[in-house]
């Protein structure tokens, strides 16, 4: 068994061309920035404001109530309503990438209003004592404070997106769940295997890359991570602080 | 929805199915995670490896999971262990963390006020510690739950059946009826699920109530 994996690997043909290896891959990295893109356009500013205003908190509980409904069958009902209506390649595509974005919705949006609900009320007090506008505080205040938790909220949305892109190769989306599903549908276990591999690689590399990229983005008074390496200067903050920012997401979605 | 009263028993079957296969894999996550959990919060040098562990399992898209497990195990691709087994797991990479992060959250004073009364290794651990952190690991449980209700639907696609097949035969033959039944009948069991939960931990932690009355 893990001789044949090992075989398709190493087969040249899987490399190359529209089914090869890195075309996939880069199909499956396209949809996924498509849809987490299209769900930040939606859910930071609507993060931002329920967060900063304190209003409209339903929002969120209703965002996350989406989460009981089966991505499996969100996909597949997207996928027959408005397959319907367009005509072309898209009827596939397009849907997909719609209900991949909209899955990435529910993380965001709670991990954006999350990360500013979490801020210290005295931070905020204190902001605005010095003078500072409303707008301020949100821009220098409260968005650098709840970069951790927005962070863990990406993280989430990401790898929500990569786990339901390989489904959704089901109704004929590209990408890595490709080999997956002909390799199933063909009965070729060695294909279908080395798809597992290469997106659990996948999912678990993108999470790498953005875990580096908490590490850079948070205020090191935030994630207690010291300045530049100098002694006294640095500030040590408690342990709790630094485990909500970096190691593991907080698994919020199903995936 | 007369697609629904001509094939009443069809959805319960599938019902049960999805029921054991997302329910078991709970119980059985929630077991292991107890001790793992507990490593964890006991040793606090074990935490970053247990839970970076945990939640490396966790970024591991389901239907990979899913047609890993043959090679892993050595059973038959389709069979149901399978499932089970990958449920399992991504039970256990939510729970860990919550387990370890609710015994770290009862207070010091509590923890050696229980030794003082005599309450040592296991005893306090289920009599005193993990009782106080119920609260916090059922929310894990919930989160947890719903999830593996919407994860299990997606075995269908490496042909273990369950309610999933509902929303697959529903897209494939184009039956609307089939296709909202199934994700009903999820969004009820994940609800069902959901319930369960939230009564039994009022059931355990009936101190909270008398507080909440209290204030």
């Amino acid at each position: 068994m893990i001789n044949s994996i090992w075989a398709w690997f190493t087969d040249p043909v899987n490399w190359q061309g529209e089914d090869g290896i890195p075309h996939r891959t880069l199909q499956h990295l396209e949809y996924t920035a498509m849809a987490v893109l299209l769900a930040a356009v939606i859910a930071i500013p609507l993060g931002l404001w329920v967060g900063h205003t304190g209003r409209a908190r339903w929002l969120v509980s209703l965002a996350n109530s989406v989460r009981a409904v089966p991505t499996l069958g969100l996909l597949l009902a997207a996928t027959l309503w408005l397959g319907a209506y367009i005509q072309s390649d898209l009827a596939f595509t397009l849907p997909s990438i719609l209900v991949l974005g909209l899955l990435a919705i529910p993380p965001l949006l709670a991990g954006t209003y999350a990360g500013i609900e979490a801020v210290p009320p005295a931070a905020r007090d204190a902001a605005l004592g010095v003078g500072m506008t409303s707008g301020q505080v949100l821009r220098q205040v409260e968005v650098p404070n709840g970069l951790p938790l927005f962070m863990s909220g990406l993280r989430s949305a990401v790898l929500q997106v990569v786990a339901t892109a390989t489904v959704a190769a089901f109704v004929g989306l590209g990408g890595l769940g490709r080999f997956l599903i002909d390799g199933i549908a063909l009965g070729d276990y060695p294909q279908t295997a080395g798809g597992a591999i290469l997106v659990a690689v996948l999912a678990v590399v993108l999470d790498g890359v953005f875990a580096l990229v908490q590490r850079g983005v948070v205020s090191p008074g935030l994630s207690g991570r010291r300045v530049g390496g100098r002694g006294k200067d640095s500030r040590s903050v408690s342990v709790e602080a630094d485990r909500s920012s970096t190691d593991a997401p907080t698994p919020v979605a199903p995936a | 929805m007369t697609w629904l009263a001509d094939n009443w028993n069809t959805v319960l079957t599938l019902t049960w199915r999805s029921l054991y296969l997302a329910g078991i894999p709970l119980v059985l996550g929630f077991v292991v995670s107890i001790p793992l959990g507990w490593m964890a919060s006991r040793w606090s040098r074990t935490y970053p490896a247990i839970i970076t562990t945990t939640g490396l399992l966790y970024t591991i898209p389901s239907l990979a999971m899913f047609v890993m497990m043959p090679v892993l195990l050595g059973t038959k691709i389709l069979d149901p262990v399978n499932v089970i087994v990958a449920m399992t797991i991504y039970t256990v990479a939510l729970l860990a963390r919550t387990v370890a992060d609710g015994l770290n959250a009862v207070p010091d004073d509590i923890a050696q006020a229980a030794t003082a009364m005599g309450y040592r290794g296991a005893r306090r651990l289920f009599g005193v510690e993990l009782p106080l952190a119920a609260p916090v690991v059922a929310a894990g449980l919930r989160v947890a739950a719903v999830s593996n209700v919407s994860i299990v639907s997606v075995a269908t696609l490496i042909g273990v059946s369950q309610l999933g097949d509902l929303l697959v035969d529903g897209y494939n033959r184009v039956i609307w009826g089939e296709l909202l039944s199934g994700i009903i009948a999820c969004v009820l069991l994940a609800l069902a699920f959901d319930a369960v939960i939230v009564l039994g931990t009022r059931a355990v932690t009936p101190w909270l109530r008398v507080q909440a009355a209290r204030a």
